[in-house]
């Protein structure tokens, strides 16, 4: 376990290394990427632009150029091309309000997948299992930024009613009911892919392991149906359902929730992301992308320690 | 009297398909009395895994229809409820699967699993329950019961894993205990220490075994009694005795010609039965032998009963053939070559 710890970290410092530079080189070879043409202006001359770059260091070698980015986003002292802000301070910001996102809308599409997916599966071919197949191909298919869009109208902007809060986000040390109030329809708008999505996964493989001889086994042996359902089917059905849920929660944690943090106004990681991509500013850029990438990788190994647990077959190594 | 445990009349089970109705088991009748092993002998599809799951309560759903009834002690199995027919699982009949590789939970320990069945019929703690799993193991040959009971079943052998099922079926002292073709995933040697077991634990146990397998070989030295399956139906029934040394129907005849035997002389090659099973969507007409058997004539087209032919009393077949035609002609199929021989 601790070998295999040990191998893992070595091989996400790897991955991240990698992903840092790649997305560096990316962002030169996109058009109009050079950051110093960007901050010259429209009526630079090409004095300005050398000096530019002299300043910002973009006249070395790629690899110097990126490493000295990599130093000063480690050390917390990367700055912004566009608006002067430390990229390091923005993300630590954006955090709060992006956790409280994405853990509670996990929360929901978890509890809501398991849920949905198993009366789907135990009521297979009857007409609760395809009412909720068709809600699921209904929330899979919405796009976020539609749903959020109508679900602010409706509910806040008069549609049906102006209960809801119209975007925003409270902080939870700030006042906790309204932290619930603002986040309660993010939450659901970015859950509701995932609750589909889950829900259709959990169903098949719950219908696979329903066949399985352990099943019947366990029927054999005179167990109740609840019993079977939640210790012997349930259990082996969820193996792969943790793994989705711990790359997908990842990701959103790591700023990939960009379309509902910036349809419900949540500045959060994902928001600060997205507006980086707006301004092409290539600090917070490498700062939002490491910051995400490192959640993934850091997943992942949590999801590989999650299996060897779950399943006695599969050892660490 | 013998003590009577089981007696199945006319069963009949029927599953609706996308491509019609199955008659996977058609009017089986059986007994069985305390003490005894009856073996249940057929090819794949010929209705004896589902006659057994019947008999459990498995095959229960709502593309099965049934027909006929299922006596344990009286109360018919087919029509208790599904909540009362739980209790009946693993505590009046217990049940082995083939293939014991999979038949186990791979997430949970041996010892957690034979415990969740104790536990499931009978209201004693933990550690009671765990006391007993391990004595259980220890009957069914597990070195080592003690730690070996926390052990997964991927860290078991073939054979091992077959002998926890065994204590986990017996867990709850059944008074039938109902091996499917246990023996068919193992190796040879494994097999005939687990046919053995089964055999001694009857009697520790004090209950009845009824024993599926396609191989009549496997079961040549425990049963008591065999029945021999094809189509769905009871083809031939009779004592061990009777099957083994009288065989009234060619099919039995195929089967006996597919086991190697050291004490004939042995044949260029093994007897095949030649084509497949028939459908049980559309069964052929008469005897459903028919189409396979060497020997069909005129009269087969007509269904055949299962009744007493021989005079043996309690041999029954469903074989129009007359008694002493058979009585010649079936060692060419049992052992070709071996009368040229003899």
């Amino acid at each position: 376990m601790v070998a295999f710890l040990i191998r893992r970290t070595f091989g996400m410092i790897l991955v991240l290394l990698a992903v840092s530079f790649v997305t560096y080189l990316i962002f030169f070879k996109i058009p109009g990427g050079d950051p110093a043409i960007r901050i010259a202006g429209r009526t630079a001359t090409d004095a300005n632009i050398i000096a530019i770059r002299q300043k910002l260091g973009l006249d070395q070698n790629i690899f110097v150029q990126w490493w000295d980015m990599m130093k000063a986003l480690l050390s917390g002292q990367l700055i912004s091309y566009y608006d002067g802000t430390n990229v390091v301070q923005q993300i630590k910001e954006g955090m709060p309000a992006t956790f409280s996102l994405c853990i509670g809308a996990g929360i929901i599409w978890l509890g809501f997948g398991v849920l949905v997916g198993t009366i789907s599966a135990v009521s297979a071919g009857r007409f609760s299992d395809r009412a909720i197949t068709a809600l699921a191909l209904v929330g899979i298919s919405l796009p976020v930024a539609w749903l959020g869009l109508i679900m602010r109208y409706l509910f806040s902007e008069g549609g049906v009613s102006t209960v809801m809060p119209d975007g925003g986000y409270v902080p939870l040390t700030t006042n906790p009911a309204q932290w619930f109030f603002h986040l309660l329809m993010p939450w659901f708008t970015l859950a509701i892919l995932f609750i589909g999505f889950y829900g259709r996964v959990l169903r098949s493989n719950i219908l696979d392991t329903i066949n399985e001889d352990f099943v019947r086994t366990a029927k054999a042996k005179g167990l109740s149906s609840r019993r079977i359902l939640v210790k012997h089917t349930l259990r082996a059905s969820l193996i792969p359902i943790v793994t989705l849920f711990g790359l997908d929660f990842a990701a959103v944690l790591g700023g990939g929730a960009i379309i509902t943090e910036t349809v419900y106004q949540i500045h959060g990681v994902g928001f600060y992301a997205a507006q980086s991509i707006q301004t092409q500013d290539l600090p917070p850029l490498m700062g939002v992308t490491l910051y995400g990438a490192a959640f993934i990788v850091v997943f992942s190994t949590l999801v590989d320690v999650a299996y060897a647990y779950l399943d006695p077959r599969i050892r660490l190594s | 009297m013998a003590d009577l445990l089981l007696e199945v009349n006319d069963l009949g089970v029927r599953f609706a398909t996308e491509d019609g109705t199955v008659r996977a088991v058609d009017g089986v009748s059986l007994e069985l009395e305390r003490g005894k092993v009856l073996g249940i002998v057929g090819e794949s599809g010929s209705g004896k895994s589902v006659t057994a799951m019947t008999l459990m309560g498995l095959t229960r759903g709502v593309n099965a229809q049934f027909e006929g009834e299922v006596l344990y002690k009286g109360a018919d199995l087919l029509k208790v409820s599904d909540r009362d027919m739980q209790n009946y699982r693993g505590n009046e009949l217990g049940m082995i699967f083939q293939d014991p590789m999979t038949s186990l939970n791979p997430v949970y320990r041996i010892g957690e699993q034979i415990v969740e069945a104790i536990q499931s019929h009978e209201s004693v703690d933990k550690r009671t329950a765990r006391a007993r799993t391990i004595e259980l193991l220890r009957q069914v040959g597990i070195p080592n019961p003690e730690s070996r009971v926390d052990n997964f079943p991927h860290e078991f052998s073939g054979g091992m894993r077959q002998r926890a099922m065994i204590a986990m079926a017996l867990s709850c002292n059944p008074s039938i205990l109902i091996a499917d073709e246990p023996t068919t995933a193992l190796d040879v040697t494994i097999q005939a220490q687990i046919v053995e077991l089964i055999n001694r634990l009857k009697d520790d146990f004090d209950s009845a075994v009824i024993f599926i397998t396609h191989d009549l070989g496997v079961i040549a030295d425990i049963a008591d009694e065999i029945i021999v399956m094809y189509a769905g139906r009871v083809v031939e029934r009779g004592s061990k005795r009777d099957v083994f040394y009288d065989p009234q129907m060619p099919y039995t005849w195929g089967l006996l010609g597919s086991i190697p035997r050291l004490d004939r002389p042995r044949p260029e090659r093994l007897h095949t039965i030649e084509g497949m099973p028939p459908s049980l969507i559309r069964p052929p007409e008469g005897c459903k032998f028919r189409p396979r058997c060497p020997h069909a004539f005129e009269k087969c087209r007509e269904e055949p009963a299962l009744e007493n032919r021989v005079g043996t009393p309690g041999h029954l077949d469903r074989c129009w053939l007359d008694v002493e035609f058979k009585r010649s002609h079936r060692d060419e199929t049992i052992s070709p070559g071996s009368t040229e021989a003899a």
